[in-house]
């Protein structure tokens, strides 16, 4: 027992580890951020590295938490994420008067999603879900000067409380209506009944909202502009994966007997989203609020691939998503190192950028491009297969829509490709210093973003997962 | 041969140039890239010809790779002669469009890259028989032609990127749409080209995806009416972005809507046919018209393009076998001419800063090399024997003819009446040009320097090759249309 609790939860252990560190080195003596930084850094590699160690599949608290390699893989993908953003966003982070507090919240956040991808009940999701969005609300006011962020703080915790009181309505219901919350016992007790599936909408919407399906897409804007980028970064990639990967697997495990119901409500959502997040980011002059709509129409493109209810869409969607790390990163690492050393972040600023800084340049459009789904990035093969698991069941008119819509966000795409590239003005951002940490985080990004399509095998070791 | 040099050679020549010092390095080594790749391609077509000899038909030198089992994608590649004929083509222009460039001065590393980027999606696309990866070709070679455009062009040059990236991200959503609702339809899941023609896709499944597929690709090969970007994107592009788009990028198209979705479906390919005769006789009377009003010269070809398109498709459309092979030829010759056409144009603009004909005058004086070129393109693009744009377009208008019924006389009728307006902007754009009395500013300006020369001999000994002995061409098209042919009439 105590041996398999260490092993299956080695994950979730390393990162309690790394907390207590962080406690500790808090409660002690100051540390200078010139040290601390590597060391978490390090401490976050090593969080990530681990995972690829020691894996067993297994249920431990009877069916509260269980562990396959797939979730394994879930976690690896948010840690990566994770550790890159702590490279990326060197230059705030060093900054700041309070690192290791940051860090710290964090990192609970990120055990919480940890425990949430694992979940076998409803009430352990609850909880951990809790605990993967308190802290981040703390950290979106990391700004502390600034209005904005505390404002974004705000609406987060405001929108999540709401949608957290769905989410227990909704868990309540089901348990009224079905006698039990563990996900193994709940689909032969699934019959449709009426207040079921009042039951099901109510949990349907907790999910939309944290995944910021339209229409409870409202609070996603003005989070990710009020909040510091390190927070949006996280929140638009770490917290949008996790959400997806238990959405998932609520969806083709619990609910399965109700497939027909939500892959109706999936491709209604999916095209509202697509189309409101693609239609507002047209008119995005915030680089921030830009990124933001844009992964709001990326989550409609990732239900594309959900709404297939085979094997094949969840491999899909974590494919995307592991491709959406490395691509949204390196957007948002570019903008980070922008905003940190110049304070410019808007789409009209980074005109004639490419002639200053060719290398932030090319990360950029790159990073543009494998979000708008062209070859030869691995953006391209993420939608694809995310359009094509969708395809497989869906009618020809929704599949239409979906490939319509990536020439939209193309749009929208170019319109930064061109400012960087094309447009000329009178003062472009000057030469910026990119510190090495930086600098590495980027080139990985851009390798990830080049090579995850063209190697095949990283897709055929996640549908090995799967199966 | 292994066909994975045709892509390796200008993967290589990318990384060169990436890695390159400065700007002489950067044009050797493109040029370099570019002969390996034209040497290559003729000792392709040396070992095809001795395959067939032997007896070998259909697809040859043909390799597959495992890639995304999971989803039955295979990096599948082959050639046969139609194909074979496009490598020629794309292997002619880009050579030519590289020593076309020799003057870029503005991020020439960049510039070079785009285009041997371009080129790669390019010979990718037409070695292709896996859909997967016909269609990843296809995008590869969206985002080179809007930089190009965007970045090195003139004139409202982003409106035109971008009216040109949407336009073909729009064809290639339908293609997309169109390749799935195929992949689906079977009881295997396979993108695999060969193995799709086997089957006899569903009478519904063709009704739906012909027009999906064919419109997308149209939409690359100026289909009207979705042939708008075409204007704008060949007139703002660099030289060497109007020749390749011209010259090898509307052919994608045009091959796509032949190889993917004529050959795969044939039922659908007699059932709509009547109507890709409708809209290809109205591109190619439409484009000509509209050209005899166009002043400036590179709009003049970009309208002139539209027109001889419309022949393209209208030979696919005729479904006879002497059609299609006439709707190759004329792919491969509006290929070459139009590159050479833009390249022309652009050695012109260079000396007088100016495109529109009225402008000029007496050209012939003081550059008599570029203005002989001049005419021997345009004589070309007017359908004059013995160059290659005569030989396609009567080879179109023979297969047309062989279908009887009024329907198919009129259109071909029509058609043939274009070359007649043909005749009318080509002589007055290039009389008004080259002939009359010369303006006291061009009486100086040089003439073509070697890299233009070889340039422009590159291209006219592939018109000429044509032009003077068409029957090479023709044998090494009509295999590949016979196995279509056969496919469409059920043999």
């Amino acid at each position: 027992m105590t041996t398999d609790l260490l092993i299956l939860m080695k994950q979730e252990l390393v990162v309690t580890f790394i907390i207590f560190i962080l406690l500790f080195i808090k409660i002690g003596k100051g540390i200078k951020n010139e040290t601390l930084l590597p060391l978490i850094q390090l401490l976050l590699l090593t969080n990530f590295v681990i995972g690829f160690f020691f894996n067993k599949e297994g249920i431990l608290f009877g069916g509260m938490y269980n562990t396959t390699a797939l979730m394994v893989f879930q976690k690896n993908i948010l840690s990566l994420a994770t550790y890159l953003i702590s490279l990326l966003c060197v230059g705030w982070l060093k900054k700041s008067d309070h690192l290791a507090e940051f860090f710290l919240l964090m990192l609970s956040a990120l055990l919480g999603m940890f425990f949430m991808i694992s979940a076998g009940n409803l009430l352990m999701f609850y909880l951990s879900l809790e605990l993967a969005t308190i802290p981040i609300a703390a950290i979106a006011n990391f700004d502390l000067e600034k209005r904005r962020s505390s404002e974004a703080a705000m609406k987060m915790i405001l929108s999540s409380a709401f949608s957290s009181g769905i989410l227990l309505f909704g868990i309540s219901l089901l348990y009224g209506a079905t006698g039990t919350i563990d996900f193994v016992a709940l689909p032969a007790l699934l019959n449709g009944s009426p207040l079921q599936l009042f039951a099901f909408i109510f949990l349907f919407a907790a999910f939309a909202f944290k995944l910021s399906i339209v229409p409870f897409h409202l609070y996603t804007a003005d989070v990710y502009e009020g909040a510091p980028i390190a927070v949006t970064s996280f929140l638009s990639v770490v917290s949008k994966g996790a959400i997806a990967f238990i959405f998932i697997t609520a969806l083709y495990k619990v609910f399965r007997p109700m497939e027909e119901v939500w892959y109706n409500m999936l491709v209604i959502l999916s095209v509202a989203t697509m189309l409101v997040g693609n239609l507002f980011a047209l008119r995005q002059q915030q680089f921030k609020r830009f990124l933001a709509f844009s992964s709001i129409a990326q989550v409609g493109f990732i239900l594309v691939g959900i709404s297939s209810g085979a094997p094949e869409g969840l491999s899909a969607v974590v494919y995307f998503v592991l491709i959406y790390v490395f691509s949204n990163l390196a957007a948002f690492g570019v903008a980070e190192l922008i905003s940190n050393q110049t304070g410019k972040e808007t789409i009209d600023d980074y005109k004639g950028m490419y002639a200053t800084n060719p290398f932030l340049s090319w990360v950029l459009a790159i990073a543009l491009f494998s979000l708008a789904g062209i070859p030869p990035t691995a953006g391209f093969f993420g939608k694809l297969f995310l359009i094509t698991a969708g395809a497989s069941k869906a009618s020809y008119w929704f599949i239409i829509i979906a490939a319509l819509n990536m020439m939209i966000s193309l749009f929208y795409y170019l319109k930064v490709v061109r400012a960087v590239f094309m447009d000329k003005s009178e003062q472009p951002i000057e030469k910026i210093n990119i510190p090495a940490s930086a600098k590495l985080a980027l080139l990985l990004c851009g390798a990830g973003i080049v090579l995850l399509g063209i190697l095949s095998w990283v897709y055929d070791y996640i549908v090995s997962l799967v199966k | 041969m292994n066909l994975l040099l045709l892509l390796g050679i200008p993967l290589l020549t990318a990384v060169l140039v990436l890695m390159s010092r400065n700007q002489q390095q950067v044009k050797w080594v493109s040029f370099a890239g570019a002969s390996v790749q034209l040497i290559l391609s003729l000792a392709l077509y040396y070992y095809f010809q001795k395959a067939s000899a032997s007896g070998a038909t259909g697809m040859l030198f043909q390799q597959t790779y495992s890639w995304f089992p999971t989803w039955g994608i295979n990096f599948h590649v082959g050639v046969d002669g139609i194909a074979l004929a496009m490598i020629l083509l794309t292997a002619f222009v880009v050579l030519a469009g590289v020593l076309v460039s020799w003057n870029v001065e503005k991020m020439t590393k960049e510039f070079y890259f785009l285009l041997i980027l371009l080129s790669f999606g390019a010979y990718g696309f037409f070695i292709s028989l896996d859909l997967f990866i016909l269609f990843f070709f296809l995008e590869i070679a969206v985002i080179p032609k809007y930089l190009l455009i965007g970045i090195w062009g003139s004139g409202k040059k982003e409106y035109s990127a971008n009216k040109l990236a949407l336009m073909l991200m729009g064809g290639s959503a339908l293609v997309l749409v169109g390749l799935l609702g195929v992949y689906f339809s079977g009881e295997e899941r396979t993108f695999d080209l060969i193995k799709l023609s086997q089957l006899h896709l569903s009478p519904l499944t063709q009704k739906i995806c012909f027009p999906l597929l064919f419109i997308g690709f149209g939409v690359f090969t100026a289909l009207f009416p979705f042939h708008t970007w075409v204007p704008d994107g060949h007139s703002s592009a660099p030289t060497a972005g109007s020749m390749f788009l011209a010259g090898i990028s509307m052919k994608l198209g045009g091959y796509g809507c032949l190889r993917v979705a004529t050959f795969m479906m044939p039922d659908a390919a007699h059932q709509y046919a009547p109507y890709i005769i409708v809209l290809s006789s109205i591109a190619i009377l439409y484009g000509a018209f509209a050209t005899m009003m166009q002043k400036d010269l590179k709009y003049i070809n970009a309208y002139s393009s539209i027109s001889h398109c419309g022949f393209v498709l209208l030979g696919i459309g005729m479904l006879t076998k002497t059609a299609l092979t006439g709707a190759v030829m004329q792919m491969v010759s509006h290929g070459l001419m139009t590159a050479l056409f833009f390249a022309v144009i652009g050695m012109v603009y260079q000396r007088t800063h100016t495109r529109q004909v009225n402008e000029m005058g007496g050209l012939m004086k003081s550059m008599p090399f570029i203005t002989t070129i001049l005419f021997i393109v345009g004589l070309c693009s007017l359908g004059l024997p013995g160059l290659s744009g005569f030989v396609a377009e009567m080879t179109v208008f023979m297969g047309a003819w062989q279908n009887p019924g009024m329907f198919y006389r009129i259109a071909t009728i029509a058609a043939c009446m274009s070359i007649v307006v043909t005749a009318v902007y080509i002589l007055r754009a290039i009389g008004k040009t080259a002939m009359g009395p010369i303006k006291e500013e061009f009486k100086n300006l040089p003439d073509a320097s070697w890299n233009e020369k070889l340039a422009a001999g590159v291209l006219l000994a592939g018109i000429l090759a044509i032009g003077l002995a068409p029957f090479w061409l023709n044998d090494l098209i009509t295999p590949g249309t016979e196995i279509i042919i056969n496919k469409l009439t059920g043999k």
